[in-house]
């Protein structure tokens, strides 16, 4: 697969017309990143319903394609799971939802943005140490 | 290759091993230069033929190696000195501008700067030439104040001379921005600095390796620069500073080669520069530093300097017409340095870049070290093409084709 392929269909559309993109009126959780490398920057807020389920959540940032896109639809992803749900979320996850693009090892920092900071945010929620698995 | 280019680039290119080689299968478009230049094989066999042939310490050896070595040390720090219009006792080698600003923020900062003083620098410098003030400012409770820029990404010269009423301590601010490209007017910075009494401080990163440069006539206190970007070995770079001012200033760091004698309760220094050489200096790379020095002035500066504005006019023709492409910095290519900052459409930088990297054209993206710059643009990054010596007109054509293809890949 060349390089352009990685801006499949899909993640054209979740860069263009980002899905829970915004700010929650009311949230329990928030949490923010940035990647230096790109200044890629994605912010996290959820309202935790019943059972610690993610109830709301909204994504808000500025950044590359694959980093909004893979934020965007990784709050789809997350939409009424549990929260514990994100404690097993690993890389393949992110890659099989974007569709396993050919990311080398700088472009895949982008992807896997939105994951670190659902998972900050979620573990500082629960009191869980998070694990670097941002390679 | 167009006859309008003044060097000879055909056979400039023959000189650098890198450019042979291909990348995802294209021909090498290498247009990051502002980032670090590549290397001509004159720089590398330098290195090779020290450590092969005459590898040893300098300045405490009395056998033939050692000789060898500090000669060539030495006669290195004599053509780099040159090179900028220094005397060779106020040329320190350091690692790179970044060292350089820190060095001054410590051996200079720590016994000059006082609580209240104001340091002036601007929003269009690289982090190197920022972070070192905050934090010197921060322990020294001293104010640090920015100058801003115009809408034509011209430093705003009225709000520096207002700011200098304040009668700052240190005024430091970039020869060449690397991401507007804009040349500031040094000289006259740093002489009504100098009025307002302040010591001065020049960030030349982007300017020695493109356009003649003579610290002298600029009358600053102290310049600095990094030899990676001026086709030299990464690892080494210079700071000039004013011979009086050097040896008034404390020590950077402590060890071997910048004592003159060490008792067991105090030491004295060795004078300058070598006062500030700490340690087993970088041999092997300053040598190689000389070398680069010697192919740019074989080149010469000036050609050096109408070279990069041949291609700077060519690629702001030729970009300018790409869709949706926009142009960040000076529109007069007389105030600009080889640097051309951008962005494409609703394309991000990062992305730009991947889509270039496999039609084999490397540009820097991202925020460029220049983070209050990005916010001044407003903008979270920006593309950048810098040129150098080796680039020809065909390079700008294949940035311009894979900004093309870029925008047929995004649908723009």
């Amino acid at each position: 697969m060349s390089a352009s392929d990685i801006y499949k269909e899909l993640i054209l559309d979740y860069y263009r017309n980002p899905r829970n993109f915004g700010k929650l009126d009311q949230f329990d959780i928030s949490a923010h990143d940035t990647n230096p490398l790109c200044g890629d920057e994605i912010d996290i807020q959820i309202k935790v319903g019943d059972g610690n389920k993610i109830e709301q959540i909204k994504f808000f940032g500025k950044g590359c394609a694959i980093s909004q896109a893979s934020a965007s639809m990784l709050t789809e992803l997350a939409k009424g799971k549990d929260l514990t749900w994100t404690k097993q979320l690993a890389k393949e996850d992110i890659l099989k939802m974007l569709g396993n693009p050919d990311l080398g090892p700088s472009r895949i920092k982008c992807a896997l943005l939105g994951m670190k900071v659902l998972k900050t945010a979620v573990y500082g929620y629960l009191g869980t140490k998070l694990e670097d698995q941002g390679d | 290759m167009l006859k309008a280019e003044a060097l000879d680039v055909e056979r400039i290119r023959q000189d650098f091993p890198i450019l042979q080689r291909k990348v995802h299968g294209q021909r090498l478009v290498y247009l990051d230069n502002a980032a670090t230049s590549q290397k001509p094989r004159q720089v590398i066999d330098t290195l090779v033929d020290y450590y092969s042939r005459y590898n040893s310490n300098v300045h405490r050896t009395v056998y033939t190696l050692g000789e060898e070595a500090t000669e060539a040390y030495e006669s290195s720090r004599k053509k780099v000195a040159r090179f900028v219009g220094a005397a060779p006792r106020g040329l320190v080698f350091v690692r790179g501008t970044t060292e350089a600003s820190n060095l001054v923020r410590f051996a200079w900062g720590e016994k000059f700067v006082k609580s209240g003083d104001t340091i002036v620098t601007t929003i269009m410098e690289h982090h190197s030439n920022i972070v070192p003030w905050q934090l010197l400012a921060k322990q020294k409770g001293a104010k640090l104040k920015f100058v801003g820029l115009l809408p034509d990404g011209t430093l705003d010269m009225a709000q520096f001379e207002e700011v200098l009423k304040e009668s700052p301590r240190l005024v430091t601010v970039t020869h060449c921005s690397n991401v507007l490209g804009t040349i500031n007017n040094v000289t006259e910075i740093c002489s009504k600095a100098k009025e307002a009494g302040a010591t001065t401080f020049v960030d030349g990163a982007q300017a020695v390796p493109h356009m003649p440069v003579d610290v002298s006539a600029i009358g600053c206190d102290f310049y600095a620069f990094s030899g990676h970007k001026m086709l030299g070995p990464t690892g080494i770079g210079a700071l000039t500073g004013r011979k009086e001012l050097l040896s008034e200033m404390e020590p950077f760091q402590g060890g071997g080669e910048m004592i003159r004698e060490v008792f067991l309760d105090h030491s004295t220094w060795n004078d300058v520069p070598h006062k500030f050489e700490a340690g087993t200096v970088n041999i092997a790379d300053t040598i190689g530093l000389g070398a680069a020095v010697d192919y740019l002035t074989a080149l010469g500066m000036a050609r050096v300097r109408n070279h990069e504005l041949g291609l700077l006019k060519y690629a702001m023709e030729t970009l300018s017409k790409v869709k949706g492409f926009r142009h960040y910095g000076p529109q007069d290519v007389a105030l600009k340095g080889g640097v051309v900052s951008f962005n494409l459409a609703d394309i991000h930088p990062h992305d730009l870049a991947t889509i270039l990297d496999e039609e084999g054209v490397a540009i820097r993206s991202g925020h460029q070290c220049a983070q209050p710059l990005m916010s001044w643009l407003n903008v979270a990054a920006t593309s950048r093409a810098s040129f150098y010596v080796y680039n020809s007109y065909d390079d700008v054509d294949a940035l311009r084709a894979g900004l093309q293809k870029a925008r047929s890949v995004f649908k723009v």
